[in-house]
């Protein structure tokens, strides 16, 4: 069977490698994880392309990869067993945008920065929750790993934001979910049996979405931030019980790093919008009031490092702290270990998380997000390594499987984990429930050729 | 005799195998004990029927658990003799969704009704499938003050899980739906075994439904038909010390779109419902649009009200105005605000005890069409138009419930109003929405309409977790 | 520099993709012309750079034909320079210019490529053509070749001088120069190749060569101040010939000639008029308003930007000889005809450009897209000589 030959008929022979180039790229990201082969890299245009693709992936019992914009820096677009990565990216249309139901349907490879861009220029009163990501990150990749952007705490996470999906099955059908499978429009989840979590969270095991319906919201006028800093980590969760008591914010980060010195402490950075100037103002007024109670252990800071912070954390999507984080060894290497945890574990994570930090000889670097309106904390905890330096990589890699177990053990789960922290977390799950997702993907993909060997033990 | 009694019907299934009714019978008796099984016709009689417009459909039994490992042996028992199993939560869906298609068990969860944890931090409660609504209510308000969660517009008698899994909406339905906040379930499959499903099966805590695989949409709006939900973690939110409602009505509803719109864009409301109703006369061609908000301090309440009292100059010409209501009558407001809000009333408009809405999940831009045609059915079908609807989440959908009030004790009124149910799932379904907690007839319609290949998907779902097909049947079907 | 002094560098990149967009994330498309067309991720910037990194510095890769064909489609437009968030990101096409280097020491270029190196060198342009003919285009314009003295020397460069869309330009620009009264001529079948191209695919000993040679001739005739038509000679020009020349651009003379009086444009010309910038006078240079003044001073002339405007303008294709070796093929995604789309959708009916090689580029784009009746691409200075007259 010439799979290449048929990979080229299909998609024609521009958008079909098995070149070592091409294979070199998609077989490793800029993550810490170990160079995984890739033996076709594929870019579809179409949902029957994809359609066809996967018809032939099943008959011929070859892999697929369903890749976004690869980005997750855990390599979760990086094969583990070989095959087909398949490059959803020039499936860029922004199919419809629906101003009255606030929603927006595109194709699987549109991204961040295009919807932005796009919403920008054409309905400026209308916004997406963007992930702290690179622009490049698609939608549906976010979607489908349950990420989270600027609106979490007002808003919700990604994942529950989508009104609908077309989804193209393991077995090849195209099938819609949501209200579009009975309606043209693509307006709504529920009311029909939920189909959409089949496909949410799997990592690419249970099929490949080609499109999604994701929810839009008012964009606010004003928007400004606030800085406060810490030393007690252990008024954390005393302190944001109260300031999401207030119900003000659209999002929370909250940063503490070796460098540079002045966000060594604990920075809670707290996001606020108006759509006029007063209700704005009173807000920010609101939580500059709030740390009064807590007699000069938490401060607002102004000045100068406010000022960096705004420039920073402010914009959407934010670039500057992050991306300066990411270069800190000069090594064009980045990896963190998202770490979803409740509230009150925060504390014990972050002390156990610079420990980890300082036993493989590593800055600290901490950046989380408040998810939804204070019910979980992403706790991203980070590493930049050197790619130049195969022994930097491998250490970081440890570290990395420490804080994972660190973050299992202190009762919290990770979020978008690479494969072998996906293991550690299948290996303490309930085994009725790996039994139950084992089936699911079973019957979704008879012959597991969907990004096979996630979730697995 | 009243006329109903004469249409129950003899049960389907096994009726006349005295043996293994029997034996049936003892099974259940040595899972849950004798007082919570019954297969006598006087307790069969409230299950097999409910407040609406559905016929009354015949029980085998109805059983009482305790705890989940009593729901799994039942499941067990059920799955092997191949008897349905219907469970069922305050049974106030008024759609007949707990009342079996095929005869069978109906599994009544409230007796499973511990709050097991709140955790304050992370702001979640644990509880069991049989907790009701008042109860959480009560507790949280007691317990922990600061706290509250979405409330639906129902007799408090509704159990929480219920609500979720029907994906029901309340009092701060800006948030979004009920299912939306949802961190995690324990499930027993039909097969027996019981699952955790999100961050419990990996961890000690009940904090997050991601972001692992999520399972738990196998559960939510199939009607029981994949499987037990025996505990919920469902999250909580700040409870403001003030709330207040601000009123606006219109004589068109073609300004419901924009003035949604607007409201939404203010970014003010806790939650967002229309209503109109031909009684009294003097209501009758008016759109009400009511807005709750909330807040800790009288200044934050006084600049909401400020904004959302400019809002009607942005809406509407010079003909067609959105008109803020200045004085609201104090029983009309305490009907809104409070908690939950007394829907009933409404209920009873016919007082003859009988009551069902259709409620159809609209894009907001069909919501003027949906009024006018709306009115049209009550009419035609002999009966007053009435309507309450909410609207989701940042305006992303509208759930316009039409109201359809019955006297059960009037076969003729009952069957107007199963028309009347009839003609507006149709409706819904040609306007491009799809009709809420659907009834049998209108979860036909639905599958009809469906993509076949998603068709497919259900149904493979359905038979992967239910290989014998005992759960609530006849539901979802193909 | 050559590879080596990068290496430090090279593996910095995160392949984190700000590089493909402008710098709005414009939804119009991708603003790295290779990418937009390709889709593959080694035909990226990033891709680039891991790809160096990996044949050349580390040696986990064969530098093979592939590896060149990858590295040779890059028009060199500086878009990724622009848009990178790091330190490191002025020295990303310096990069690639030192992985070209290393390729052309290998005979690793694609065969165009070769070709059209080799073209330079025999012929002094790319096209094969004799240099008796290089001055053609001047025939009967009454533009007269440099003498000492002069005050500036008119540089062409090779495809105003050739390439017959981009001769109507050369000949616009010398007869405005003319009606200036400007003293000026051009060095006539003297002038060689500027090497900019050159320089951009790799041959740096030919790119050497070529200055030497035009510097030795400048000298000659005591050239002091060059007016180029082109940006791509302005670019190698001023930037890599040595300081004693002062360069300009030719927008840059004619806004300073509009304004001291020396050219009138009040009468004559109206239009609905969009602007390209050039990469090589934009990015490369920073000149984004000279052209812009231009045309603000043709009362006639309504100018309707498009979306994707001065850093975030998207390359005409032409850049690295691209516009001779044609690596980045044809088809609805080449960068020129989805420029001249841009440009269409803004309901203006003149495309003005100030650079030959997108004169050649748009027009030839114009046609693929059956656009002739829609739009007329114009050079900058045949609007002027059109308002002069």
């Amino acid at each position: 069977m010439d799979v290449y030959g048929s990979l080229v008929e299909i998609v024609g022979e521009g958008f079909v490698s098995n070149q070592e180039e091409e294979l070199y790229i998609y077989s490793r990201d800029s993550g810490a994880q170990q160079p995984r082969r890739a033996d076709y890299v594929v870019v579809p245009k179409t949902v029957e392309e994809v359609q066809r693709i996967v018809v032939l992936a099943n008959r011929e019992n070859i892999p697929v990869t369903p890749m976004g914009g690869g980005l997750t820096l855990s390599g979760l677009a990086v094969p583990l067993h070989g095959g087909i990565v398949l490059d959803m990216k020039r499936m860029d249309r922004i199919i419809e945008v629906n101003e009255k139901s606030r929603y927006a349907v595109m194709e699987a490879g549109v991204t961040q920065g295009a919807l932005h861009s796009h919403l920008e220029k054409n309905y400026p009163h209308l916004e997406h929750s963007m992930p702290d990501a690179p622009p490049m990150a698609t939608i549906v990749g976010n979607v489908v790993i349950q990420g989270h952007g600027h609106l979490s705490v007002s808003c919700g996470i990604n994942s529950q934001m989508v009104n609908g999906m077309e989804v193209v099955l393991p077995t090849g059908e195209v099938c819609k979910l949501g209200s579009c499978a009975v309606s043209p429009y693509w307006f709504s989840r529920d009311p029909l049996p939920d189909l959409m979590g089949l496909f949410i969270g799997w990592l690419g095991t249970t099929g490949i979405v080609t499109k999604v319906s994701l929810q839009l919201f008012p964009k606010p006028k004003f928007r400004d931030l606030l800085t406060f800093t810490s030393d007690d980590l252990d008024l954390l969760p005393d302190f944001i019980f109260d300031i999401t008591q207030l119900n003000l914010m659209d999002n929370l980060f909250i940063i503490s790093q070796e460098w540079p010195p002045w966000a060594q402490g604990i920075l809670y950075v707290p996001i606020v919008s108006g759509q006029d100037e007063e209700e704005f103002e009173l807000k920010i007024r609101l939580h500059k009031e709030l740390v009064r109670k807590y007699e000069g252990k938490v401060t607002l800071v102004e000045g100068k490092h406010a000022e960096r912070m705004r420039a920073a954390r402010l914009p959407v999507p934010p670039v500057t702290l992050g991306v300066m984080a990411a270069d800190a060894k000069q090594g064009g290497g980045f990896e963190y270990t998202g770490g979803i945890v409740p509230i009150e574990k925060v504390p014990e994570v972050s002390s156990r998380s610079v420990e980890i930090a300082h036993k493989y000889g590593q800055p600290y670097l901490l950046g989380y997000q408040l998810l939804t309106g204070g019910h979980s904390m992403m706790c991203g905890l980070a590493y930049c390594l050197n790619r130049a330096d195969g022994g930097d990589v491998e250490k970081i890699r440890n570290a990395l499987d420490d804080t994972s177990k660190m973050i299992l053990d202190a009762g919290g789960v990770l979020w978008k984990a690479e494969a072998p922290a996906q293991r550690l977390m299948v290996q303490k799950m309930d085994p009725n429930t790996v039994e139950l997702m084992k089936r699911v993907m079973k019957a979704l993909d008879p012959n597991a050729i969907m990004n096979p060997g996630n979730w697995s033990e | 005799m009243p006329a109903l009694f004469f249409r129950y019907k003899i049960n389907q299934c096994g009726a006349q195998e005295m043996g293994r009714e029997t034996v049936l019978y003892n099974s259940l008796v040595d899972i849950v004990g004798e007082e919570f099984v019954s297969n006598e016709p006087e307790d069969l009689y409230l299950y097999s029927c409910d407040g609406g417009t559905t016929e009354p459909r015949g029980v085998d039994y109805v059983v009482l658990p305790r705890t989940v490992e009593e729901v799994q042996k039942i499941v067990i028992l059920a799955n092997k003799e191949k008897i349905p199993l219907t469970p069922m939560g305050g049974g106030l869906t008024l759609n007949g969704l707990v009342i079996p298609v095929h005869g069978g068990i109906v599994m009544d969860m409230k007796r499973m009704d511990r709050i097991i944890e709140v955790n304050e931090s992370s702001r979640y409660v644990v509880l069991e499938a049989g907790v009701s609504q008042g109860a959480l209510l009560s507790y949280l308000k007691k317990h922990h003050p600061d706290l509250q969660h979405s409330l639906p517009e129902a007799p408090s008698i509704a159990t929480v899980v219920g609500n979720i899994l029907i994906r029901g909406h309340g009092s701060l339905s800006q948030c979004g739906d009920h299912s939306n906040m949802l961190n995690g379930i324990e499930v027993v499959l039909p097969t027996g075994e019981i699952c955790p499903v999100g961050s419990c099966s990996a961890s000690p805590h009940w904090f997050s439904k991601g972001p692992l695989p999520d399972l738990t949409g196998l559960f939510i709006g199939w009607f029981g038909t994949t499987g037990i939900v025996t505990k919920a973690s469902l999250r909580l939110y700040p409870r403001p010390a003030k709330r207040d409602m601000v009123l606006f009505v219109t004589q068109n509803p073609d300004l419901i779109p924009e003035l949604v719109s607007r409201l939404v864009q203010t970014r003010m409301a806790d939650n967002i419902g229309m209503m109109e109703q031909e009684k009294p006369e003097y209501m009758k061609g008016y759109q009400f649009t009511g807005v709750i908000i909330s807040g800790d301090t009288e200044e934050e309440m006084d600049y909401k009200r400020s904004v959302l009292a400019r809002v009607p100059e942005t809406c509407g010409d010079s003909e067609n105005r959105v008109t803020l209501l200045g004085e609201v009558p104090p029983s009309s407001k305490e009907r809104f605000l409070e908690e939950p809000p007394f829907a009933a009333v409404a209920a009873d408009f016919r007082k003859g005890g009988g009551f069902q809405y259709c409620g159809i999940m609209m894009p907001v831009e069909k919501v003027p069409e949906a009024w006018r045609r709306g009115i049209a059915i009550a009419h035609d079908n002999g009966m007053l138009f009435q309507c309450a609807n909410q609207v989701m989440s940042a305006g992303h959908e509208v759930m316009f419930g039409f109201n359809y009030s019955f006297n059960r004790a009037d076969e003729e009124d009952a069957e107007r109003a199963r028309k009347a149910m009839a003609d507006t799932n149709k409706l819904g379904l040609e306007l491009g929405g799809i009709p809420w907690k659907a009834d049998l007839q209108a979860q036909k319609q639905i599958v009809e309409k469906m993509d076949p290949r998603t068709r497919a998907l259900m149904q493979k779902v359905k038979t992967l977790l239910d290989p014998n097909g005992i759960m609530n049947p006849g539901n979802w079907e193909d | 520099m050559a590879l080596t002094d990068y290496k430090d560098i090279i593996h910095r990149c995160f392949r984190c993709g700000y590089c493909k967009f402008t710098s709005d994330y414009s939804y119009l498309g991708f603003n790295c012309p290779m990418y937009n067309k390709a889709r593959l991720e080694s035909y990226s910037p990033g891709g680039l750079m891991w790809l160096i990194y990996a044949s050349l510095i580390k040696e986990e890769l064969t530098p093979s034909k592939h590896l060149s064909e990858i590295l040779y489609s890059c028009t060199m437009c500086r878009n990724c320079s622009e848009e990178c968030k790091f330190q490191f990101n002025e020295d990303i096409v310096n990069i690639l210019k030192a992985a070209r280097e290393e390729m052309v020491e290998k005979q690793l270029t694609p065969q165009m490529v070769g070709q059209f190196l080799k073209n330079v060198y025999d012929y002094g342009n790319p096209y094969r053509e004799h240099k008796e003919n290089r001055a053609n285009w001047a025939e009967d314009t009454g533009i007269k070749h440099y003498e000492k003295g002069d005050e500036f020397l008119y540089y062409v460069g090779c495809v105003g001088s050739y390439d017959s869309a981009s001769q109507k330009a050369a000949r616009a620009l010398g007869s405005v120069l003319v009606k200036s009264g400007l003293s000026f001529g051009i060095l006539g079948d003297r002038e060689i190749c500027d090497g900019n191209e050159v320089d951009m695919l790799g041959e740096k000993g030919l790119f050497e060569f070529l200055k030497e040679e035009n510097t030795r001739i400048f000298r000659e005739l005591g050239v002091k101040k060059i007016v180029t038509l082109s940006p791509h000679s302005y670019n190698a020009l001023k930037n890599s010939y040595p300081d004693e020349f002062e360069v300009v651009h030719y927008t840059q003379l004619l806004r300073d000639l509009i304004k001291n009086g020396a050219l009138n444009v009040s009468g004559g010309f109206t239009a609905k008029v969009t602007y390209h910038d050039p990469c090589f006078l934009g990015r490369y240079n920073n000149e984004y308003d000279a052209p812009r003044e231009i045309l603000a001073a043709l009362p006639g002339v309504e100018l309707i930007e498009m979306e994707r405007t001065r850093e975030n303008s998207f390359c005409c294709g032409g850049g690295c000889g691209n516009f001779y070796t044609d690596i980045l093929g044809s088809g609805t995604d080449a960068p020129g005809r989805i420029r001249v789309r841009e440009a269409r959708d803004t309901g203006a009916s003149i495309l003005a450009v100030t650079c030959p090689v997108c004169v050649m580029m748009l027009e030839d784009a114009l046609k693929a897209e059956g656009l002739e009746d829609k739009l007329v691409i114009k050079d900058i200075s045949e609007i002027v000589n059109e308002a002069l007259s």
